[in-house]
């Protein structure tokens, strides 16, 4: 199928970037174009602008500070993947960055499309999830932040609005101490993942959990934080039992179903994954 | 293993060597010609209105505001190209035993609608994305009608019918019957009951279905190039749908991006496009997308299989009596080949003394079903493996000696089964040595050692099993097939066949066994394969069959022109043709290189020059055509072994490696043969654990993009390793079978059976295919939970 007819256009700043998306009725931001051009070819979506962000410099890159790395919404996916910085500041997001689709996607797929573009299966809102990232979202008036928990809104949809654009996303630096698992479920190496579990483990100097997070994907229309999960684990010492006990938080879940992976087969993946999850942090931390 | 020394019967032994393709240097260079590459001056572009519902009556299709739309010239319905037409339905019915309705399906549909996808109407425009425009333009009003979406229950007698012009929906019923089966179940020690669901899906070639057609006026001719692997049934079909002759009308296949069954059939657009473009009187074009080849395009679907197995105390098969309803679809438009086919090669490498199935086909409102790679085989043998291993089970046998005793010993060949195929002829194994074929996989795979290396890893909480299935393939299907040699006075030779070559290697094929016998290279030997106007007559690509039957054309072919290069040489030379020998483009004299003449020259002399005799008395031109006649199938074997390991608390299924042993005969060339198979092997990866073309229960497609319709990706595929063995046929000259279906009608039965190998500590077994996560994974959930396990 071919696209329908729309106007491009190619802001170089952000302020342009709003502008345009503030005069422009019927308007669609354009990323790295992995969603959304198909979505065009498709005919799912029809806008009648597209203004790509492509040439906007300053949303591009990883800017490392005391204790954050900044993430330019336009960092694509394999500029994420092969960062020695992220690599070692917040190693979740590495394991689930490789996770996402092909390396030829990933060379044009963005973190900040992947997160606007919120498919309840993909896998980088899982990871942010667990990291509590906080999003920098520039609008009319100026920039603002907001904690990714507050970002979900529906299915496919987010608290961005209209004239806004997603422009970083900035992410508490990890010390080398914290483990972090991402697991995932998926038919094929490169598919969405049916199910997928982030997790993150630090211990104190006795041992027990000082900080957990627990994110899944796929049961939900967006990211589930497991806090009974992380309740449960957080002043404990590890052992197979405790992350078994865990791991069950996940039967009490909601959960959409289909056909083809119904309701109690993602609980069940959730809770295998997880166990396992923990298993992979425990052996890094 | 036999093997041959091509040199001691044929001429300089390009026959079984991997010479590398000649169709390579084109294709790799991108400068080949598919269909959208060809591009006519002032061509106009199209894309159909279909149906968005399964079954349902076309109340009123109002055009005004598509017509509007800037760009387009035309929008096209039933009415519009109605009098151009012959007839109201395409005429490409074929004979078929047992066949109740005819279901040709109509250009356009024009008063019921039987699936979605159905084209309704076509919209020509400048570019195709206008043409797109315009179609979403059109406003549609169908009252839906209750949708047929399943094979068993669309045979009860309460279901609503899938078409109102059919009085039921048993569009055939045909059945198998011979052996005394009733006496073999009164005798049997043991007996299996099973049934099985067996989905498999579509051809999924990489280029699409895609018409481009051009109508001449002044030679009031139409040319239709068409990605299709049957050029001249195409154009049989277009001269009787058209009223035209057959010197109006030519069908082109150009390089054509894969087939793999679906492109035999011809299907609507096929009569379209090349009738708008008369209409308009301007090329027109239209290129399948993705959406319409999921929705448009034939392919494989539903079966269902009630069996009955009676074995004796030993294990061996007594008989079998079974029923298995197919999902035909919403039309007929290629026979009733595919459950027939699946039937028969149910029966597989075995000693099967008795066997009756009823065979009932359901008219169902789904894309029609026609046969894609493996035509039914695949499920005939899925279903035929599984009954073995459940009595391998039940006795305590091993799987490969359950095997052993009921495969047919190789001194019983050639082998009759009292079966009578399509063209008459009782279904006979000609050739091949199926326990050896077993024999070599096992030792491949080390399969003895096996046990140990399972314990071990079962101990590790890691479940790995090995599979096993032997399969035959019936191939190189009949009547004929035609190829033409010439060699022309620039000592040019040029092969012609109505052969169709869609990347198998059909044209390298072809060049070896000439090069063979004419002593030639084979990249200096043209081959033109899917035009009609090259060839008076041809069939085209399917079962398997083009090596055998147009490479035994080609190759009475090239000896005529050798004997007839040596008769003129003989002459020129003043030799005893007896004494010549032909080599690197020359007929010389035996043990005197040099002393010769070249084909060049033979052709010169021949091609006759202005009152001078023509040398020896011969007949002018050194030429020859003839056609294959092909007395029966030929019949592939072989054997699978595959490792894979099951995650029983996901239910994942990686495959560890794959064995194959296959035995195809002598083989024209081993690389293309092995390409073939592992292309195969693919496929059948694809129908047991990725691939599902579901539908809701109102008919609605559920996977009609690669997102929801998984193909096996390389890294889902493990390393195959391939053993031959060529067991040649005595059915033709060449000895040669085909090749191109067996990897796909093994891999369904040894996975599974590798799957159930794994899980055997949890006793898990499998009926229904394809295989997902989830499925596996229930199985096991309920059988750790018997165990208390989980």
């Amino acid at each position: 199928m071919k696209a329908p007819p729309f106007r491009y256009h190619a802001p170089r700043s952000i302020p342009e970037a709003i502008e345009l998306l503030n005069t422009l009725d019927n308007a669609r931001v354009l990323g790295g174009g992995q969603s959304l051009m198909p979505m065009l070819n498709l005919r799912l979506a029809a806008p009648d602008h597209l203004i790509d962000l492509g040439n906007i410099s300053e949303l591009r890159g990883i800017v490392e500070t005391d204790d954050a790395i900044a993430i330019g919404a336009m960092t694509t996916q394999r500029e994420l993947e092969k960062s020695t910085v992220v690599h070692r500041a917040c190693a979740l997001l590495s394991q689930a960055v490789a996770h996402v689709g092909h390396q030829q996607t990933r060379n044009r797929g963005t973190i900040g499309g992947s997160l606007c573009h919120f498919d309840p299966s993909a896998e980088l809102p899982v990871a942010v999830s667990a990291l509590d990232a906080t999003l920098t979202i520039a609008g009319p008036t100026g920039d603002r932040t907001l904690p990714f928990s507050e970002f979900p809104i529906g299915l496919m949809t987010t608290a961005l609005g209209e004239d806004e654009i997603l422009t970083r996303i900035e992410i508490a630096k990890r010390d080398a101490k914290t483990g972090a698992a991402f697991l995932e479920f998926s038919r094929r190496p490169a598919d969405f993942a049916i199910v997928s579990v982030a997790v993150e483990l630090a211990l104190d100097e006795d041992d027990r959990v000082r900080h957990t997070a627990v994110a899944v994907g796929g049961l939900d229309y967006a990211p589930i934080r497991l806090r009974a999960a992380e309740d449960m684990l957080t002043g404990q010492h590890l052992s197979a039992d405790l992350f078994e006990s865990a791991s069950k938080a996940a039967d009490d879940l909601d959960c959409e179903g289909d056909a083809l992976y119904p309701a109690e087969y993602r609980r069940d993946l959730c809770r295998v994954l997880l166990r396992r999850a923990l298993q992979k942090a425990t052996l890094v931390s | 293993m036999q093997e041959f020394d091509s040199n001691k019967q044929f001429g300089t032994s390009w026959i079984g060597r991997n010479t590398p393709r000649v169709e390579d240097k084109r294709l790799l260079c991108g400068s080949g010609k598919f269909l959208d590459d060809i591009a006519l001056p002032d061509t106009l572009e199209a894309a159909f209105l279909r149906s968005s519902v399964a079954h349902g009556i076309i109340r009123a299709i109002d055009v005004e505001s598509a017509r509007a739309v800037v760009g387009v010239h035309a929008i096209l319905t039933f009415q519009d190209i109605r009098p151009l037409l012959t007839t109201d339905r395409i005429p490409q019915a074929t004979p078929a035993t047992g066949i109740r309705y005819d279901v040709d399906p109509p250009v356009l549909a024009h008063r019921e609608v039987c699936y979605v996808g159905e084209p309704i109407a076509v919209v020509i425009a400048d570019t195709r994305r206008i043409a797109e425009d315009a179609v979403a333009a059109i406003v549609l009003s169908i009252d839906p009608l209750p949708a047929v979406v399943d094979p068993v229950l669309g045979l009860e007698p309460a279901s609503p019918p899938a078409r109102l012009d059919c009085p039921d929906n048993l569009v055939a019923a045909t059945r198998i019957d011979y052996g005394d089966v009733d006496q073999a179940f009164a005798c049997a020690a043991h007996c299996i009951v099973e049934k099985f669901r067996i989905s498999k899906g579509g051809g999924h070639s990489m280029e699409t279905r895609g018409v481009l057609a051009r109508y001449d006026a002044v030679d009031d001719r139409l040319t239709v190039w068409d990605s299709s692997q049957m050029p001249h049934r195409a154009r049989a079909i277009l001269v009787a749908a058209l009223g035209l002759r057959e010197n109006q009308v030519r069908v082109v296949a150009p390089d054509v991006g894969g087939g793999f069954g679906p492109k035999a059939v011809f299907h609507p657009e096929e009569l379209a496009i090349p009738a708008a473009a008369m209409l308009l009187n301007r090329p027109v074009k239209w290129v399948e997308d993705r959406f319409e080849s999921f929705t448009a395009t034939v392919g494989e679907r539903d079966q269902e299989w009630a069996m009955e197995a009676a074995f004796d105390a030993d294990g061996r098969l007594l008989g079998i009596r079974a029923r298995l309803r197919h999902d035909h679809g919403a039309a007929t438009p290629y026979g009733i080949a595919l459950p027939f086919n699946a039937a028969t090669n149910l029966i597989g490498p075995y000693v099967l003394p008795a066997y009756r199935i009823a065979i009932e086909l359901c008219l169902t409102n789904m894309t029609p079903a026609a046969p894609t790679r493996g035509a039914g085989r695949p499920q005939g043998t899925y279903v035929m493996e599984r009954l073995l291993d459940r009595m391998a089970d039940r006795i305590g046998l091993p799987r490969d000696e359950i095997r052993r005793r009921n495969l047919i010993p190789p001194e019983r060949m050639p082998y009759a089964i009292p079966v009578k195929q399509r063209d008459g002829s009782t279904m006979t194994y000609d050739s091949g040595n199926y326990p050896e074929s077993q024999r070599i996989a096992l030792a491949a795979a080390a399969w003895a050692e096996f046990p140990p290396r399972q314990a071990a890893a079962l101990r590790e909480g890691r479940y790995i099993g090995l599979g096993l299935a032997n399969y035959v393939e019936g191939t190189g299907r009949g009547p004929f097939e035609s190829a033409s040699i010439s060699i022309g006075p620039s000592g040019n030779v040029m092969v012609t066949t109505g052969a169709t070559a869609q990347g198998q290697g059909v044209k390298t094929m072809l060049a070896q066994i000439v090069a063979d016998v004419l002593g030639l290279q084979p990249e200096t030997i043209d081959v033109v394969a899917g035009d009609t106007s090259a060839i008076p007559l041809g069939l085209g690509a399917y079962a398997s069959r083009q090596t055998v039957t147009a490479g035994n054309a080609a190759f009475a072919a090239a000896r005529l022109v050798a004997n007839k290069a040596k008769a003129a040489a003989a002459e020129m030379l003043e030799a005893s043709a007896a004494d010549l020998e032909l080599r690197d483009g020359m007929v010389a004299i035996q043990g005197v290189p040099g002393l010769g003449k070249s084909l060049a020259e033979i052709a010169r002399s021949l091609a006759g020059v202005p009152g001078f005799a023509l040398p020896g008395g011969l007949t002018p031109g050194l030429a020859a055509a003839t056609d294959y006649l092909a007395p029966s199938l030929c019949y592939t074997n072989g054997t699978h072994v595959v490792e894979v390991e099951v995650d029983p608390y996901t239910g994942g299924v990686t495959l560890q490696r794959y064995i194959v042993v296959h035995d195809c005969g002598r083989m024209i060339n081993p690389m293309m043969v092995e390409g073939q198979v592992l292309g195969g092997v693919v496929h059948g990866i694809g129908a047991t654990l990725l691939e599902w073309m579901r539908y809701d229960d109102q008919g609605q497609p559920l996977a009609v993009t690669y997102a929801d319709y998984l193909l096996p990706t390389s890294d889902v595929v493990p390393r195959i390793e391939i053993f031959h063995m060529e067991s040649p046929t005595p059915l033709n000259p060449l000895g040669v079978k085909g090749a191109a279906e067996g990897g796909t009608i093994g891999a369904p039965a040894a996975i599974v059976s590798a799957i159930e190998d794994a899980l055997r500590p949890l006793g898990v077994q499998i009926r229904d295919i394809p295989l997902t996560p989830s499925i596996i994974r229930a199985a096991t959930r309920s059988a750790m939970r018997e165990r208390g396990l989980a």
